[in-house]
């Protein structure tokens, strides 16, 4: 098969069915709002984004524990300082480029220098945003989060890991970034998943090549997976939602199994979810990754699935990655 | 050199002008199923004036002109007007303008520099475009030119720190060749400016901060036209121009419908929409 031949979108049909839930945005919202009803030092701010973000699930509930404090990122995170440090836990929430982009000196300052228990909220993750263009496409949060001390930096594939992510970040003390998507994502996992930061989800096994991905790139992942059967190879396909700490211990068995990789996520190339995996690799058994991301550079307005398609950020995409980190072993 | 006597077009003209604007902006959102019809709405006069009100010294043959006046949309969102207001000048083909955000078309959601001639800076991410329009008037006084640079900005925009780190900094260099508007129509994303995070008095607010501040209705032709060259011809400091505007002007169901802050009119509201911004003869 040539690789024009791969890119096709249409060559055929995924044989796993997964359903197409809700947006990782909106289990955001739901799971604030428990939150909110069980602890009432739970206080949520949001920069004019509320009801995009879905805090305001939250915040309609809750109106004296909401504040939408405008169009003021760096004054949200710097009010989060002073709520966390007396006592309180607030989330955060706007897009992911205006929340880091922002608010990154006073996340250094108030949260990751103090190591203080702010959860930070960037929703619209990634180039699936869409229409709305560069200036609001986040491909640069995770680097950004990551590069943070004491931070855990968390993509959650689907609205159920998601409401367990949320939960997590509540009972987490330190910092914590959860990245939400806009699109609707494939259901992956049933209400009851467990779920624990730093531990990757095994969703398939498999002995010839590793697939690690996080958020949106997940169920692409696993219909990879299912292509790559077909053709004779089998696939690992890790979730893994946390980049920070990477779960060195699922990457280690990974490697001396499959001893090679495909990572997989909606990012630049350089600081993300690859780099991540590439480090922990380096320290413990190096093997042969290939890499499935933005790259280096920016993307621009169009239809989310479009955006996918032509920056190549498919189950496709990872099926030609596979093939070729196979042939390098 | 000859003086030159700019022949402004007739308000009716301009008025009709701004409708021509309208209905590219609302054609270009409905086509696109996505965008800002409401911010883009109000900022139409402001826009038509600048460009068709003989204000904006630009030639569209020669878009790189370091003579050229600078125009930066910091409410970026409202984009399509923009764009509108390019074509109909001469800067990129009409038929361009249904391509609006794309995939590969030069037309993208919020103004990107280096897509089409005639956008001057990037921006979306909201607050950024004061700084860049001192840094424009700046480079010309440095250099000795003429040129004059207005900055649009939302009402919610203005709640952006780095808003007030410019409104500061420009008149402290005494930039008489920048002119920030304010495109006040009263709502933000989530609601009301005044509900979320009150700008007022803002009018004092720039005065204080050393600004020359005119207050206007941003929907009177006439009035924008004349508070535009005010603000071009007034020295020593810089001037900003409060425009009390509605959120969806020209079109009845939108304005002050915060919904069409950034929905797209389906076919049929495209429709009643258009007929309501028809030419006047
Ligand atoms: C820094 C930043 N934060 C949030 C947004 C999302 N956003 C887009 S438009 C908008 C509201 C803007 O309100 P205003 O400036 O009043 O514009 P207008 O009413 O003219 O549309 C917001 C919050 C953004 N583009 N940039
Ligand atoms: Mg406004």
């Amino acid at each position: 098969m040539t690789d024009t031949q791969r890119g096709s979108p249409t060559a055929r049909a995924p044989r796993t069915e997964l359903p197409l839930g809700r947006a990782t945005r909106e289990a955001y919202g739901d799971a604030l709002l428990e939150l909110g009803k069980a602890n009432k030092d739970i206080v949520a701010i949001d920069a004019d984004l509320a009801k995009s973000t879905f805090s305001w699930t939250f915040g309609k509930q809750f109106p004296e524990r909401f504040f939408n404090i405008g169009i003021q990122e760096a004054n949200m995170v710097g009010m989060a300082t002073g709520l966390a440090s007396s006592g309180k836990i607030p989330f955060i929430s706007s897009f992911a480029s205006f929340v880091l982009g922002k608010g990154f000196d006073q996340l250094r300052m108030g949260a990751a220098y103090p190591h203080l228990g702010i959860k930070v909220i960037g929703s619209h993750g990634g180039i699936s945003l869409g229409e709305d263009g560069v200036s609001q496409q986040s491909v640069e949060d995770v680097a950004l989060a990551c590069a943070l001390p004491g931070f855990i930096v968390c993509i959650p594939a689907d609205e159920h890991a998601m409401k367990k992510a949320v939960h997590a970040a509540a009972a987490h003390r330190g910092p914590v970034y959860l990245r939400l998507g806009r699109p609707k994502a494939h259901v992956l996992y049933k209400p009851d998943v467990e779920f624990e930061f730093g531990r990757a989800i095994q969703l398939r096994d498999g002995k010839d090549v590793t697939i690690v991905a996080n958020g949106l790139l997940v169920a692409q992942a696993v219909m990879a997976a299912d292509v790559l059967a077909d053709k004779g190879i089998e696939a690992r396909v890790l979730d893994m939602h946390t980049v920070k700490p990477i779960d060195r211990d699922a990457l280690e068995e990974a490697s001396q199994i499959t001893g090679a990789f495909v990572v997989a996520e909606e990012h630049l190339h350089y600081g993300g979810l690859g780099s991540a995996v590439a480090l922990a690799l380096a320290e413990g058994t190096p093997a042969p990754i290939e890499f499935v991301d933005l790259g280096d550079r920016y993307a621009e307005s169009g239809k989310p699935e479009a955006l996918m398609l032509k920056y190549a950020m498919t189950a496709d995409a990872i099926v030609s990655a596979a093939e070729r980190v196979v042939d390098r072993k | 050199m000859t003086a030159a006597v700019a022949i402004t077009p007739s308000v009716e003209s301009l008025q009709n002008t701004a409708r021509t604007l309208r209905r590219h902006a609302l054609r270009m959102i409905a086509e696109a199923k996505s965008g800002h019809p409401g911010g883009s709405l109000s900022s139409a006069e402001i826009v038509t004036a600048l460009y068709f009100g003989g204000i904006l010294r630009h030639d569209p043959a020669n878009p790189e002109d370091p003579d050229r006046d600078r125009f930066i949309l910091s409410k970026g969102h409202g984009v399509p007007i923009l764009y509108a207001a390019l074509a109909e000048s001469g800067y990129f083909p009409v038929e361009e303008l249904m391509t609006l955000r794309q995939v590969d078309s030069r037309l993208q959601g919020h103004p990107v520099l280096g897509t089409v001639p005639g956008i001057e800076a990037s921006t979306g991410s909201l607050g950024q475009g004061l700084s860049i329009g001192i840094g424009h008037a700046v480079a010309g006084r440095l250099d000795g030119k003429q040129f004059h640079t207005f900055v649009v900005l939302g009402d919610g925009e203005c709640q952006e720190g780095q808003v007030w780190e410019a409104a500061m900094a420009a008149p402290n260099f005494e930039l008489d060749t920048l002119t920030a508007i304010v495109d006040s129509n009263r709502y933000q994303l989530d609601g009301a400016v005044e509900d979320i995070m009150s700008l007022a008095p803002i009018v004092d607010k720039f005065a204080a901060f050393g600004w020359n501040v005119l207050e206007i209705d941003g929907h009177d032709m006439g009035a924008v036209v004349a508070a535009l060259s005010q603000a071009r011809a007034h020295r020593g400091q810089p001037t900003c121009i409060i425009a009390h505007t509605v959120k969806g002007k020209g079109v009845t169901f939108m304005e002050n419908d915060n919904e069409f802050h950034g929905k797209a009119p389906n076919k049929d509201q495209l429709e009643v929409a258009l007929s309501q911004l028809a030419p006047v003869t």
